[in-house]
């Protein structure tokens, strides 16, 4: 349901009548909230807003809201978004993500949505795990833990997103907590607002495959320090960085991609005079 | 003056057609003078084809440009190359396959870059030695690939007026340059009148309004007739040309371009856009398509039209990715997993490159679905002197919903399967893309009955679709019928021509919409026929395995057919027709 256009609107405004595929106590609850609140607080209109994912629990997201949805393919949300901003500048474009979806197979394209900085807001939920699968290691699960696929661990050093975010050109970088909807939905409403790429990885925790991950409420805290605009000052921050400082933390001055372009309005048969040899001679 | 034989002489005595070879090593200009060549010929009024073939290097490496300069249009080229001519002999010999000559043939080679390989030589062709490089030295700032144009234009007879205009055009910032290219060019014609050798071509029909084109070019024209204002891609040998000539075509009819990270993105970005509500298209080969192939399911499901052209090169895995084959039908046709109706089009000739991808684009468009276009490096890289192309039939734009439908279901069952798509911008009717199996309204379902229902409602789409009379190309009479796609289509008519004059009618019907089949069409066209002979340009025969699996063929059926990427010429169609006619 659309409010009339006068009347302000409020996050169920941007909710749906659909029931969730999540478990109970799953952090994508908290998140899915946050987004409504935040469209809400920017007062946007649901039919002006896309929401785009791949696959995974977190991808799940756009069916959940009331704004126009697009659930793709495993590991290709930004680049379906890309296209959609790119031929449709008019709307606000959210991608939602996940560790899997988004750092494993949709990893090239991070980078290069990043060195695009195309004016997206980039949702990862990490959990550090593959929930929709029942609970294999993701590129940011710790390298000693073991699930069935990885008895023994992966031994692999976690990837680090932030740290990669930056050095690939994003525009805007923060991490939220999952734990705190108004605090990440604070983060959102800057995030979409801040142009070009904007990339806010929330901490979201897998009650089911990753119960210890309840304790992150006590592991977060506000970031101690002022966002900065310097890349070299905010790489020496974010390659130091516990995993738990919440808030913004980059603020780049890139120019959006797509914002000097210049488009004509010439009938494709125009084209067609340098094709006719005579003509042309 | 001896006059040499070509191809198929006219009522008074003079042939239609002559084929040349310019060859050398990369960086030696061989394909811009072939090019000055191709349009020297669209000036004095000839019709006129240019394939090319090189090596695998990027530069430095050997290369030839192929030309067929006749008095009515062609699509193929000829059996022979009545001249080969060689800057510098580099690896040449490599394309001996791909330059056919006989005793009638002539070449011409630079005495001071060595013999003419072997391989040519013992064709019994006669050999003429032609100085290029010193007599472009004779010229200041003179190339020995002007010199050749020349004596290439001076053998077939070109007037020097329409030669003047063509080299002019190419150095359109004049001064030395032109002037060098011009005294170079010159000193060509006057060593092929020392030659004292000529083709008499009987003299050109000038006719209106033709197109010196290529056929990538033509299919990035197609795509914006039809409508497309995205385009994502990354680049990919044969198809990058499409790209660069659609990156600043596009922006001038007010759509964007985006080079992709990879196949996988582009295919996706496409979607995004289309979902958006702009037509979109990207244009890849064999391997990008190999990638893109989850995401055209998703296209189907979600019911998202997008264009795909591939032009095709050998394959598997990287192949010859600078050659021809009609290899990519199968991955084209069943490339996708689950049961996943689309479309595939094939355009059967260099002009037919605009009208096919328009026909494709508004087939999409109409039907919500993919549509792959299926052109091939030969088809994609000729350029050509070519009657204005033809206009693809209209059909129907995208139904879209309407602002604030009331009960508005994205995927409602329709009688003819097509569904209103609501826009993102429309208010009250907002839905979510899916490609998990959904409702009619998009929420997504693990039910069988809504699984059947919308599987049903996918294949309706294309089972109603009536695509009239461009679904092929139909030609000719008689109890034998060439069935064919593609660039196979040129050599087959020109070899149905040959058939003919010597009291041989046989049909040609060349298949433009490959998928959905259209048995009922093809059982009509071959109504009476009691051979047919399937042409295809691949080894494993997936043009004939198409037609068992969806057709009844009539009578006996053979197979002709070769991978790539040797193009079939006309007389070896001819003489596989005659043999089987006296059998």
């Amino acid at each position: 349901m659309n409010a009339p256009d006068t009347v302000a609107l409020v996050p169920k405004d941007f909710k749906s009548d659909y029931k969730p595929v999540w478990c109970p106590g799953c952090g994508d609850y908290s998140v899915l909230s946050s987004i409504t609140k935040a469209l809400a607080a920017l007062q946007l209109r649901p039919e002006n807003v896309a929401v785009v994912s791949g696959i995974g629990c977190s991808s799940r997201i756009p069916a959940y809201t009331n704004c126009y949805g697009f659930h793709g393919v495993h590991g290709r949300s930004l680049a379906a978004a890309t296209g959609l901003k790119a031929a449709r500048p008019d709307l606000t474009v959210l991608v939602a993500s996940g560790d899997g979806d988004g750092y494993s197979i949709g990893g090239n394209h991070f980078l290069h949505a990043c060195r695009r900085n195309v004016d997206l807001t980039y949702i990862v939920m990490d959990n550090h795990v593959y929930g929709m699968t029942k609970g294999q290691p993701s590129p940011t699960t710790e390298p000693a833990w073991p699930s069935k696929l990885s008895p023994e661990g992966t031994g692999l050093r976690e990837f680090h997103p932030l740290v990669i975010a930056l050095a690939a050109g994003a525009n805007f970088i923060a991490r939220a907590f999952s734990g705190d909807p108004n605090g990440t939905a604070a983060l959102l409403t800057e995030a979409i607002r801040y142009p070009g790429f904007s990339f806010v990885e929330i901490l979201s925790p897998c009650v089911t495959f990753r119960p210890e991950q309840r304790a992150w409420k006590e592991a977060v805290r506000p970031t101690p320090v002022e966002p900065t605009d310097d890349p070299a000052r905010a790489a020496r921050r974010l390659i130091t960085d516990d995993g738990f400082n919440i808030g913004v933390l980059y603020r780049g001055t890139r120019t959006p991609f797509g914002a000097t372009a210049r488009r004509g309005n010439a009938a494709p048969e125009s084209l067609d005079a340098a094709f006719r040899f005579q003509e042309a001679s | 003056m001896a006059s040499i034989q070509a191809t198929r002489a006219t009522a008074t005595g003079a042939p239609t057609s002559v084929s040349v070879a310019l060859a050398g090593s990369g960086g030696a200009g061989v394909m811009t003078a072939g090019n000055m060549l191709l349009e020297a010929a669209a000036q004095a009024g000839y019709y006129g084809l240019m394939t090319r073939t090189s090596g695998p290097q990027i530069r430095g490496g050997e290369a030839a440009a192929m030309l067929r300069i006749s008095t009515v249009a062609n699509d193929g080229q000829d059996d022979r190359f009545q001249v080969l001519a060689a800057v510098d002999w580099q690896n040449v010999g490599r394309f001996a396959a791909e330059i056919p000559l006989d005793a009638s043939s002539l070449i011409l080679g630079d005495p001071d870059q060595g013999a003419p390989p072997e391989v040519f030589l013992k064709t019994g062709a006669q050999r003429f030695e032609v100085p290029f490089k010193r007599l472009a030295k004779q010229v200041s700032g003179g190339w020995p690939n002007m010199v050749a144009l020349g004596v290439l234009a001076g053998l077939c007879g070109l007037p020097e007026d329409a030669l003047e205009r063509a080299v002019s055009r190419a150095n359109r910032k004049g001064g030395e340059a032109l002037a060098a290219s011009l005294a170079a060019m010159r000193l060509g014609l006057e060593q092929a009148r020392a030659l004292g050798v000529a083709f008499t071509l009987a003299p050109p029909q000038p006719g209106p309004g033709r197109w010196l084109i290529t056929g990538n070019e033509a299919a990035g024209a197609g795509a914006l007739r039809g409508g497309v204002r995205f385009v994502a891609a990354y680049p990919i040998t044969p198809a990058t040309e499409l790209l660069e000539w659609l990156a600043p075509a596009i922006g001038k009819v007010g759509g964007t371009l985006v080079q992709a990270e990879d196949e996988l993105a582009s295919i996706n970005m496409i979607l995004g856009a289309s979902y958006g509500g702009v037509p979109s298209l990207t244009a890849t080969s064999g391997p990008g398509l190999a990638l893109m192939m989850e995401s055209l399911g998703l296209g189907v499901a979600a019911e998202i039209p997008i264009v795909v052209v591939d032009v095709m090169r050998t394959g598997p895995s990287t192949g010859i990715a600078t050659k021809s084959e009609q290899s990519d039908l199968n991955i084209a046709l069943h490339g996708m997993h689950g049961d996943a109706p689309h479309v595939v089009v094939a355009p059967n000739s260099l002009a037919d490159c605009l009208a096919a991808t328009q026909w494709a684009v508004g087939i999409a468009e109409s039907l919500q679905v993919p549509a792959i276009v299926l052109t091939d490096q030969y088809l994609g890289q000729a350029r050509g002197v070519v009657d204005e192309p033809a206009r693809a039939p209209d059909l129907p734009a995208r139904h879209r919903a309407e602002t604030g439908q009331p009960d508005y279901r994205r995927y409602a069952l329709t009688e003819d399967g097509v569904s209103a798509m609501a826009i993102p911008g429309m208010a009250g009717i907002t839905y979510t893309a899916d490609g998990l199996e959904h409702g009619e309204s998009g929420r997504p379902s693990s039910q069988a009955s809504d699984h059947a229902a919308q599987m049903d409602k996918r294949a309706r789409k294309l089972a109603g679709f009536d695509p009239g009379a461009y679904w092929a190309s139909v030609e000719g009479e008689g109890d034998t019928a060439i069935v064919t796609f593609g660039s196979c289509t040129g050599p087959a008519r020109e070899a149905l021509a040959r058939a003919q004059a010597g009291g041989l009618n046989a049909r040609l019907v060349s298949l433009r919409l490959l998928s959905p089949a259209q048995p009922e069409r093809l059982a009509q066209a071959l109504e009476g026929v009691s051979r047919v002979l399937v042409l295809e340009q691949n080894h494993s025969g997936q043009l004939l395995r198409h037609l068992r699996a969806e057709y009844d063929l009539p009578g006996e059926v053979r197979s002709l057919r070769r991978a790539g990427p040797l193009p079939f010429h006309p007389g070896e169609i001819h003489d596989t027709l005659l043999q089987w006619s006296r059998a």
